[in-house]
């Protein structure tokens, strides 16, 4: 009984959001239409496809965004892999220890 | 200690070793101009040296790169990423400014720093994995 409750709890979601996705994604290739500034004819990501390779230097656009636009995120990123090095390290140590 | 696996994945994975190592470079060095990056040769390279964990057992690995050398590469990978972020304010501007010459568009030296990050983030993620790994099988496997 519990299985069919949540198999058909599951199809319910599951429709919800395949329904509601057709209805509201956007087209493929094409960018939501956000407004910078005083920039009325053009979205955020239309601006860095377009900017990028100018004020970053380089080809790869998401490496642009990643390194340059968001690099103090990105030293986030790293900052969590070496916490997690870290803790897995430290874990491993104090088990081996006590056995 | 873990064993190694049969003379036939032996020999594969010493001769695809090379070409394995060399694709994560590729892609480490190549961040800036094709798909990839630092994170994604990282995780190939270590990627290579796991393979030859698998088919060598710990001894093959840590021959290659052993668990003192991985964490202190790791160290120096964030150390590059941090001091290359703080070349921004040395030089007057702010954190994480691309301060480098920019070069020219689309060759491997060009866009600045983000080579340098790169590289520093490619040998963080690949030493980092490393050390997880030797870390995991110091336990599964009984002592070192």
């Amino acid at each position: 009984m519990n299985r069919i409750v949540a198999l058909g709890m599951v199809l319910i979601v599951g429709a919800l959001l395949v329904f509601t996705v057709n209805e509201y994604l956007l087209p493929f290739g094409t960018f939501p239409e956000r407004r910078i500034g005083s920039f009325e004819n053009e979205s955020i990501g239309q601006r860095i496809l377009r900017d990028a390779p100018e004020t970053t230097g380089s080809a790869n656009v998401v490496t642009s965004i990643v390194w340059d636009y968001r690099g103090y995120d990105t030293l986030g990123e790293a900052t969590i892999l070496f916490t997690a090095v870290c803790g897995v390290a430290m874990l491993f140590r104090v088990t081996r220890r006590r056995s | 200690m873990m064993a190694g696996m049969t003379v036939i994945v032996r020999t594969i994975s010493r001769l695809l070793f090379p070409f394995l190592f060399l694709f994560g470079v590729y892609i480490v060095v190549h961040g800036h101009l094709t798909p990839g990056g630092g994170f994604q040769g990282g995780v190939a390279l270590a990627a290579a040296v796991l393979m030859l964990l698998l088919a060598y057992g710990m001894e093959g690995a840590q021959a290659k790169v052993n668990a003192l050398q991985a964490e202190l590469a790791e160290s120096l990978g964030g150390l590059i990423l941090v001091w290359m972020g703080l070349m921004g304010i040395i030089v007057g501007l702010a954190f994480f400014k691309n301060v480098l010459p920019f070069g020219s568009l689309g060759q491997v030296l060009s866009a600045g720093s983000l080579p340098v990050f790169n590289f520093g983030v490619g040998i963080k993620v690949a030493t980092g994995l490393l050390t997880i790994f030797y870390a995991m099988l110091r336990i599964g496997g009984g002592e070192e």
